[in-house]
């Protein structure tokens, strides 16, 4: 129970216009392109992405120079009362990693949409516009929010932008893939309810720092966390769990896969990290992150094996993605944390993070990449593409350089996370990550060079593409690729941005 | 007093098995329709239990707490607004296909256009 003589658990600090700014933007964009016409909604929505853009990087530079977090109390109300919401190092890392992807995408998208003229003046890219900005506010509501409900709200606003820009060309197997999506997501969404009404009716409270003063080591606890997590791995497509994943992936427009294979799936993970470091009893804590770790390893295996017998470029891509999400499973047992050093300040808590950051901008790339290929050639048949490298040679460098990512290969963002994922691995004792981490690298390799042998073979009979496709398209590709590449050069060691505005040692003890 | 807790125990238990039978529809049965009335049972479920939480006044100290209320009733329109979403999107791969399967095709079988 909040005790009435309890300090209040939030005290609102300078910049809390800059939280509800990243939420509103978005949605007045949405609200104001239902009023534009169909080809000013374009320009419109990159001028308003530059400034979202903007907003969420002031708002981590102001964390990085003042050293706390960012709080806004709505309405001056406090919780359990009001909402709150909070942005911490690792919130404002994930609205950095979001705002930079999203500009990219949209950008790439507003120059495919200008490539036909039926394309440019049909319903799909009104949509498509519509969808991304309502994507892009409930990820920022999942980043920040404070409240369990909220964060369901959230949730469910971020399924129901994403589920349609899966069926995007209305074709019928997206549609249904579409249809699947949304079954696996309501699942998970009502477990995650049935959760939060659990912890509500349990502690009287929603607010999660409240909840982390207060949670003692009740089953009924333990056992709500248990709904909450089961839900949010039909979201995140873990391993058994991911069957939605790669036909909603594969059959989406290539900028929508984008958004839905780097962003979208990261969300629940995110709430995943919360509930279990927050909120969850240690003992619990401790086997809950085991057999997530388990799961993880095994999306890693079985995942990457489908993606190395797909024979179509998206549906790899699609696949390795469901294999990806894996490795970040693999941080819940490492990061555990000690009495000395917080889970925030382990090296598994940065490598995680840092595994989430530069899939983001390597999937992303790689479907932006397979996106101008499809568009080229009309088709995305591995078999039929030999030699594609001579024609789109930036796609074909933009898809190698974001598989170095996907591989672990140095110089990548995704060598050093698996780097301080292995290292904490081996450290804390489990072989048997160390050697999910290593075979999960050897077949990505497989799958990665399958596509880039292929990529500058001599094909047999000469490929032709069936039109010219812009030289900035492939650019866009190549620029996300350079960003996962150069994440490689961040020192290896735990961040200290991403431990600000997280409790400390003392705080923890003190109620 | 006690009759009130007892009611509160029976509305509990009554919540935990609607919340069953809805998992245990969305689960085992194939077809879409059914699922999504799986759906709404199992969030009519979660909403019983939720109304329980109000009864037994977890936070407000009395028997009437309003915040479970509350957030009873964004849930029934969030449902709702799913429910909408899952049946446009059947209807339209009904028209589409003539059948309401969603299992992806063959790979082999597929034209291979993106």
């Amino acid at each position: 129970m909040p005790l009435p003589s309890a300090p209040p658990a939030y005290i609102a600090t300078a910049g809390g216009l800059l939280l509800v700014l990243s939420l509103m933007l978005p949605v007045a964009t949405l609200l104001a392109s239902l009023l534009l016409r169909a080809r000013e909604i374009g320009h419109f929505v990159l001028a308003t992405s530059a400034a979202i853009l903007a907003v969420s990087v002031i708002t981590a530079v102001k964390i990085g120079m003042t050293g706390e977090a960012i709080v806004y109390v709505l309405g001056g109300w406090q919780p359990p009362l009001g909402l709150a919401l909070r942005a911490d190092g690792t919130s404002a890392a994930m609205m950095v990693i979001t705002a930079v992807i999203m500009c990219a995408v949209a950008l790439y998208a507003h120059w495919q949409f200008e490539l036909s003229s039926e394309r440019r003046q049909g319903r799909i890219p009104a949509v498509f516009w519509v969808l991304i900005m309502a994507v892009w506010s409930a990820l920022n509501a999942v980043f920040i929010g404070q409240d369990l409900f909220n964060l369901y709200v959230a949730l469910e606003l971020l399924t129901f932008g994403a589920v349609p820009l899966v069926s995007l060309d209305g074709r019928s197997d997206t549609v249904a893939a579409a249809l699947r999506y949304l079954m696996f997501a309501l699942l998970g969404s009502l477990l995650y309810l049935l959760g939060v009404g659990l912890i509500y009716s349990t502690y009287g409270t929603l607010d999660l720092q409240i909840l982390a003063r207060v949670a003692d080591d009740r089953p009924a606890l333990s056992v709500a966390l248990a709904f909450m997590i089961a839900g949010l791995l039909a979201k995140s497509a873990l391993f058994p769990l991911h069957l939605w994943l790669p036909p909603a992936h594969s059959g989406a427009p290539p900028a929508a896969s984008a958004i839905l294979s780097a962003l979208v799936v990261k969300a629940p993970f995110f709430l995943i990290l919360r509930l279990l470091f927050e909120l969850a009893p240690a003992t619990s804590a401790r086997f809950a992150g085991e057999g997530l770790a388990a799961l993880g390893a095994l999306s890693i295996l079985f995942c990457s094996i489908m993606a190395v017998r797909q024979e179509r470029l998206k549906l790899m891509v699609a696949y390795s993605t469901a294999a990806q999400i894996g490795y970040l499973f693999l941080m819940f047992p490492l990061a555990a944390g000690t009495e000395a050093v917080q889970p925030w300040g382990t090296i598994a808590w940065t490598g995680g993070l840092l595994q989430l950051a530069s899939h983001a901008l390597a999937k992303a790339a790689m479907f932006l990449a397979a996106g101008v290929i499809a568009e080229a050639f009309a088709h995305d048949r591995i078999g039929e593409l030999k030699g594609f490298a001579h024609i789109l040679p930036t796609s074909a460098f933009a898809f190698g350089l974001g598989g170095l990512s996907l591989m672990g290969l140095p110089p990548s963002g995704g060598f050093t996370a698996k780097c301080l994922l292995l290292t904490a691995a081996v450290i804390e004792g489990y072989w048997w990550i160390a050697a999910a981490i290593s075979a999960g690298g050897v077949i990505a390799a497989g799958y990665v060079f399958r596509v880039i042998s292929r990529a500058f073979a001599t094909p047999t009979v000469p490929l032709i593409p069936l039109k010219p496709v812009p030289r900035k398209l492939e650019r866009i590709a190549l620029a996300l690729a350079l960003a996962a590449v150069a994440l490689g050069f961040l020192p290896l060691q735990p961040f200290t941005y991403l431990q600000i505005g997280r409790p400390s040692v003392a705080a923890m003890v003190v109620p | 007093m006690i009759a009130s807790a007892h009611a509160a125990t029976l509305m509990g238990l009554c919540g935990s098995a609607l919340v069953g039978i809805g998992l245990f529809v969305v689960i085992t049965h194939p077809r879409v329709l059914r699922k999504i009335i799986g759906f709404n049972l199992l969030g009519a479920g979660v909403f019983v239990v939720l109304g329980v939480a109000a009864k037994r006044g977890a936070a407000a100290g009395f028997a009437a707490d309003p915040i479970p209320q509350a957030l009873v009733i964004t849930g029934i329109v969030v449902a709702f607004a799913a429910t909408a979403i899952a049946i446009a999107l059947l209807r339209r791969l009904f028209e589409l296909k003539g059948s309401s399967e969603t299992e992806p095709p063959p790979p082999d079988i597929g034209s291979g256009r993106t």
